[in-house]
C-alpha cells in the first residue's frame, strides 16, 4: 500500500475541498452551540420526562450546579449571572449554520459518492472481525497499522456515519421539538419523543454523546499526528510521510 | 481522473460559498418583504431573520398544540413578577372592576374596553402550554377574548404591521406582527382553568401568544397600539426584550 503514495501522479488530497470547508464550519457552529447551550441549561439545570416540567414538579435528574435564576432551587446559595439572551441568539444562529452546512455537505456527498466511497465500510469489512482487528490495534498502541493516510478504517467510518446520520439529525430534531412554533407546524415531532420535556432531556443527552465523539476524535487525531492531520483537513495537502520530508 | 475529480470538487466548493453568500443576500431581501424581525440588526441578525422568515413562510397558519383536559398541569408555576405599581394595587383592592384596555394607534375606532366589554365581544378557550425560555413549561386552560375579535372592533388601517402591547408595569412591553395578532389562538385571557385569572398568572388581563415562548405572553395588559413600524417604540427593536438581549421573535 505505501508504495503507491510515492508515485507522483496519484498525489490526492486526503479530504476534498467541500469536506474541509464544511468540517471547519461545523467545528465553529458546534462550539458556538455547545457553549451557548450550556449557558441556557444553567438557567434551569433540572430535567424532566414527558410534556411538562417546572420547579413545582419532580425532576428526572438535576445537575449539581448553581442556576442563573433565583426561582430554581439548587444546593447553592448564589445565583449565576444570566447569559440566556445572547446565548439563545447565538444558539439559533449557529444552528442555522450547522443546518445549512449540513445540507451542502449532504447533497454534495450524495452527488460525488463520498458517503459510498469514503464512509460506508467496504464490502469485505462489514463484519465483527474487521472492527475487533482495528480496536485491538488501537488498544495495543499499534494504531499506525490501521491508520491509512488516504482512507478511513472501519471504526472511523462507522463513527462518522453515526455522527452524520444519527446524532446530528437527532440533535436538530430534539431541538426543534422544543420550539412552540415548530411543534405547531409538526406536532408529531414532539409527540414521538414523548413530549417537550423529553425532547429537552434527549437534546442534553445527545450533547453528551457528541462531546464524547469530539473528545475521542481529537485524541485519535493527536495519535495519528496532530499537525499532519490538521494540515490535511485545512490545506488538503497530502498527509503521507513520504511528502513530509523537507530540507 | 484525479484531476477531474479535484476540479469538480473545487467547483462544488465555490458553489457552496456562493450558497452562503446567497443566504446573506436572502436576509437582505427578507427585510424588503417584511420577513425580517424588528431586531434584525447586529451580528445575530441573519439567524434571527432566517428563524422569523421560516416561521412566516412555513407556519403562518399553524395552530399551537392543544392538549386534553387530563394534561392540564396540577401545579403550574407562576413565574416571578417585578414589583407591581400602586395603580395596580388600587385596582386590585376593588376587584379590578375598573380595569380597562385601551386600543389605539392605526385604527379606525380607537376604543377603551372594560373586561366586561371584552367578555361580550367573544370567548375562546384553549388548553395550551406555556414554555419558558429557561426550559420549564406547564399546560393550562386559558379563557379569554380572541385578539382578532378586538381588532375587528377597532378596524386596523391597511398599513398596520404590528400590535404593540403594554403592561401596567410600564417597563414591560412587546409586540407581535398582525398575522400573529389575528391568529385564532392569540388571546386576551381573563380566566384560567375555569376560574378567575390569578394575579400571579397575569390577572386581570394577560395576552396569550401560544406559538411563542412565555415571555411574549405579557401580564397585566392595559394598552394595545396598532402601528406600521416599531421604530418609534423604545430603542426601535420591537419589544423591550432585545434591549435586554432577548430575541423579539420567540417561536423557538
Amino acid at each position: 500500500m505505501p508504495q503507491t503514495v510515492s508515485q507522483p501522479t496519484v498525489v490526492a488530497s486526503r479530504h476534498s475541498l467541500v469536506v474541509r470547508i464544511t468540517h471547519w464550519l461545523t467545528v465553529i457552529a458546534f462550539f458556538a452551540l455547545l457553549i451557548s447551550g450550556l449557558e441556557i441549561v444553567i438557567s434551569h439545570p433540572r430535567f424532566y420526562w414527558g410534556e411538562t416540567g417546572n420547579v413545582m414538579t419532580k425532576p428526572l435528574f438535576t445537575l449539581p450546579i448553581p442556576s442563573s435564576r433565583d426561582t430554581v432551587p439548587t444546593a447553592y446559595n448564589y445565583v449565576m449571572p444570566d447569559q440566556n439572551g445572547w446565548s439563545r441568539y447565538l444558539h439559533f444562529q449557529a444552528a442555522w449554520l450547522v443546518l445549512l452546512t449540513g445540507a451542502v455537505y449532504f447533497l454534495v456527498s450524495l452527488w460525488n459518492r463520498h458517503f459510498l466511497r469514503d464512509l460506508l465500510p467496504p464490502a469485505g469489512q462489514r463484519n465483527l472481525r474487521a472492527y475487533t482487528r482495528v480496536i485491538a490495534s488501537y488498544l495495543r498502541g499499534r494504531h499506525k497499522t490501521v491508520d491509512d493516510a488516504s482512507s478511513y478504517n472501519v471504526l472511523q467510518r462507522t463513527a462518522y456515519l453515526v455522527v452524520i446520520f444519527i446524532l446530528f439529525p437527532l440533535m436538530i430534531w430534539t431541538g426543534l421539538a422544543m420550539s412552540p412554533a415548530f411543534v405547531a407546524v409538526a406536532p408529531w415531532s414532539s409527540i414521538i419523543l414523548g413530549g417537550k420535556q423529553s425532547a429537552r432531556t434527549l437534546h442534553f443527552a445527545i450533547t453528551g454523546a457528541l462531546m464524547l465523539f469530539v473528545f475521542l476524535h481529537i485524541v485519535m487525531v493527536a495519535l495519528a499526528g496532530f499537525w499532519r492531520r490538521m494540515r490535511a483537513m485545512t490545506t488538503g495537502l497530502p498527509a503521507s510521510p513520504v511528502t513530509e520530508e523537507r530540507p | 481522473m484525479k484531476t477531474i475529480t479535484r476540479r469538480r470538487l473545487i467547483t462544488t466548493g465555490l458553489a457552496a460559498t456562493a450558497g452562503i453568500a446567497g443566504v446573506t443576500e436572502a436576509a437582505r431581501l427578507a427585510k424588503r418583504y417584511g420577513l425580517a424581525p424588528p431586531d434584525c440588526g447586529g451580528i445575530y441578525g441573519p439567524g434571527e431573520t432566517l428563524t422569523y422568515a421560516a416561521s412566516r413562510v412555513f407556519g403562518a397558519h399553524a395552530m399551537a398544540r392543544e392538549f386534553p383536559r387530563s394534561m392540564i398541569s396540577e401545579k403550574p408555576f407562576a413565574n416571578e413578577i417585578p414589583p407591581l405599581p400602586e395603580a395596580f394595587k388600587t385596582q386590585q383592592a376593588v376587584g379590578f372592576k375598573d380595569w380597562t384596555l385601551t386600543v389605539d394607534g392605526l385604527v379606525a375606532h380607537p376604543t377603551k374596553f372594560s373586561i366586561a366589554d371584552l367578555t361580550t365581544l367573544g370567548r375562546s378557550s384553549q388548553i395550551t402550554e406555556v414554555s419558558c425560555e429557561e426550559g420549564w413549561s406547564y399546560v393550562a386552560e386559558w379563557i379569554g377574548t380572541p385578539l382578532a375579535a378586538v381588532l375587528r372592533e377597532v378596524q386596523p388601517a391597511p398599513q398596520a404591521r404590528f400590535a404593540a402591547y403594554f403592561s401596567v408595569q410600564r417597563e414591560l412591553w412587546g409586540s407581535i406582527d398582525m398575522e400573529e395578532a389575528n391568529h385564532p389562538q392569540t388571546q386576551l385571557a381573563w380566566a384560567m382553568n375555569d376560574g378567575d385569572l390569578p394575579v400571579g398568572f397575569g390577572g386581570p388581563l394577560r395576552i396569550r401568544v401560544p406559538r411563542q415562548l412565555g415571555y411574549k405572553s405579557l401580564k397585566y395588559i392595559d394598552r394595545i397600539t396598532v402601528t406600521d413600524s416599531m421604530k418609534r417604540f423604545g430603542k426601535g427593536l420591537g419589544s423591550v426584550d432585545p434591549e435586554y438581549g432577548y430575541a423579539w421573535y420567540a417561536g423557538i
